[in-house]
């Protein structure tokens, strides 16, 4: 946080209030520095400051997963938390994941198996995908992993083990049977 | 949301001479606090984060047992080897809830003070003891499907929603607290959440300003561990009611045994009925039957959580039996 921040600390609530916060974080590899009102979510900064209007505003309260971005590798909710949390960290967003001319081997998936119809919650459903397949490949296991394979840290990455570690992320279209079969061939190496 | 100031913490006692201030909040990861400030139900005027407080590591502890820092992520200690071999119940109850995303935001002290998911708590247009003191209870009446059964009163029936508390009550943990003067205390978990009573908007025994820095388990004690989960749906969603149990059995004999129940009640509920109901007895569904009668004897249903008390029963035998099965 910068010294302005950490200043107000000393000040009266009436003097402290409408200040905004400077901020510097990196975004999808470039450094942005912003000042916000400490009310801004993430997924507000990212957005309506930055632009980046892929991370997308569902239910803005961790229920829906559209906002999922990967901050320090780790997908989570950028509605549930302010900008003024993530100085320094790095964000990744589905536009940091990749571009139309060069897709990520996960949006590359979605796109070949039909993983969508609106298409509103994709960027949350391959972000939260990127990042569970990383939980996976560090022997982290789920409510679907059985007990024994859950201490031996063996994940067999199974239908069912995909839909319940991808539980945070609605789809009302329902395209669940195709976004498993999105996720499953990137886990196994064989998207595009 | 209201408009509030931020300063982020650096050390824990700069923390907690931070939010002496009235109106003041700790935040941590957030995942609850926000949402609540978003619908108006918490209005901070500052908040103190203590997100990077150096409160992340998961400790041996030389007695055997395991110390978790109050900022350790839910999802680093589910996923930790030796939560998940000498604790497993608690690796399952943090799998049990909430989200992928929401687990690695969410941290083990903020998993504690989350508040309850009442929906007339949420409503602010209806009346909650717990919200506003001396509004009255709108679930008492209201459609109390998912609320307590034990420990409620007159004032509030709400439940509290964790699952890693409930894992925390059977495993015996500590939890350890820094007061503002600087002084540290340690309250057992049995003891650190408040029953409703009148006062149902004071849920812990936390003083003002005092944080959780950590949270201490003892060596495992003897037997296998379980958590069973009923809820409405698969995944990502709370429980109706689950169970957490250790269980040792020997020559069909039950030698220990320790059984916490959650979405029962304002806390998580152990129940020493039940587990005097097991010890020396035989491990048959018999017991586990006078067993889950014995933790349920007092439940008093509201209409639409009647059913709650035979499924807690029934929750109760079943992951007993897996564990007598298992054993």
């Amino acid at each position: 946080m910068s010294d302005s921040v950490m200043r107000t600390a000393g000040r009266s609530p009436d003097e402290r209030a409408g200040r905004l916060s400077e901020i510097e974080l990196s975004v999808n590899g470039r450094v942005r520095r912003l000042a916000v009102d400490p009310r801004t979510t993430l997924l507000d900064a990212l957005r309506e400051r930055l632009g980046l209007t892929g991370t997308k505003k569902g239910c803005d309260h961790g229920q829906c997963g559209a906002c999922t971005v990967l901050v320090d590798g780790r997908r989570i909710n950028s509605c549930l938390t302010l900008a003024v949390m993530h100085e320094g960290d790095e964000v990744v967003t589905i536009e940091g994941l990749g571009a139309p001319d060069d897709l990520h081997p996960m949006q590359r998936a979605f796109v070949e198996r039909d993983g969508f119809q609106c298409g509103y919650c994709t960027p949350g459903q391959i972000c939260s995908a990127v990042g569970m397949l990383s939980e996976v490949a560090a022997g982290w296991p789920s409510h679907a992993t059985a007990a024994a394979d859950a201490v031996a840290q063996r994940i067999a990455l199974t239908d069912e083990e995909i839909r319940e570690r991808l539980s945070g992320n609605i789809c009302r279209c329902a395209a669940y049977p195709h976004i498993v079969a999105a996720v499953r061939s990137v886990a196994e190496g064989d998207a595009g | 949301m209201r408009a509030f100031t931020y300063e982020r913490a650096t050390d824990a006692r700069a923390a907690v001479a931070a939010v002496s201030e009235p109106g003041a909040k700790f935040i941590s990861g957030g995942t609850n606090l926000l949402d609540l400030m978003k619908l108006d139900i918490e209005q901070p005027s500052h908040l103190v984060d203590i997100s990077r407080l150096p409160l992340r590591n998961i400790e041996d502890l030389r007695d055997g047992g395991l110390r978790i820092g109050a900022q350790a992520a839910n999802s680093d200690v589910a996923a930790d080897a030796r939560v998940r071999t000498r604790y497993p119940v608690l690796s399952q109850a943090l799998l049990s809830g909430a989200s992928g995303q929401l687990r690695n935001k969410a941290s083990t002290g903020g998993n504690l003070m989350q508040r309850t998911r009442c929906p007339y708590f949420y409503d602010t247009a209806a009346a909650c003891n717990k919200r506003r003191p001396g509004a009255g209870c709108a679930a008492i009446g209201g459609f109390n499907r998912i609320h307590a059964i034990l420990g409620a009163g007159d004032s509030c029936i709400a439940t509290h929603p964790s699952d890693m508390a409930v894992a925390m009550t059977a495993l015996g943990a500590r939890i350890t607290l820094l007061d503002t003067d600087q002084s540290v205390r340690h309250v057992d978990i049995a003891d650190f959440y408040r029953l409703p009573g009148d006062t149902p908007h004071r849920e812990t025994v936390l003083r003002p300003g005092e944080m959780i820095t950590d949270v201490v388990l003892p060596p495992p004690p003897p037997g296998r561990q379980l958590y069973r989960k009923v809820r409405d749906r698969a995944s990502y969603e709370f429980a109706l009611v689950s169970v957490a149990s250790v269980l040792s059995v020997k020559q069909d004999t039950v030698r220990a045994a320790r059984v916490a129940f959650g979405g029962v009640a304002a806390k998580p509920w152990r129940s020493v009925e039940a587990e005097a109901a097991l010890i020396g007895r035989p491990a048959t569904m018999a017991t586990y039957r006078d067993a889950a009668r014995a933790a349920l004897r007092n439940a008093i249903g509201r209409g639409h959580n009647d059913f709650k008390i035979e499924l807690a029963e029934r929750t109760l035998c079943r992951t007993l039996a897996h564990l007598a099965a298992a054993s």
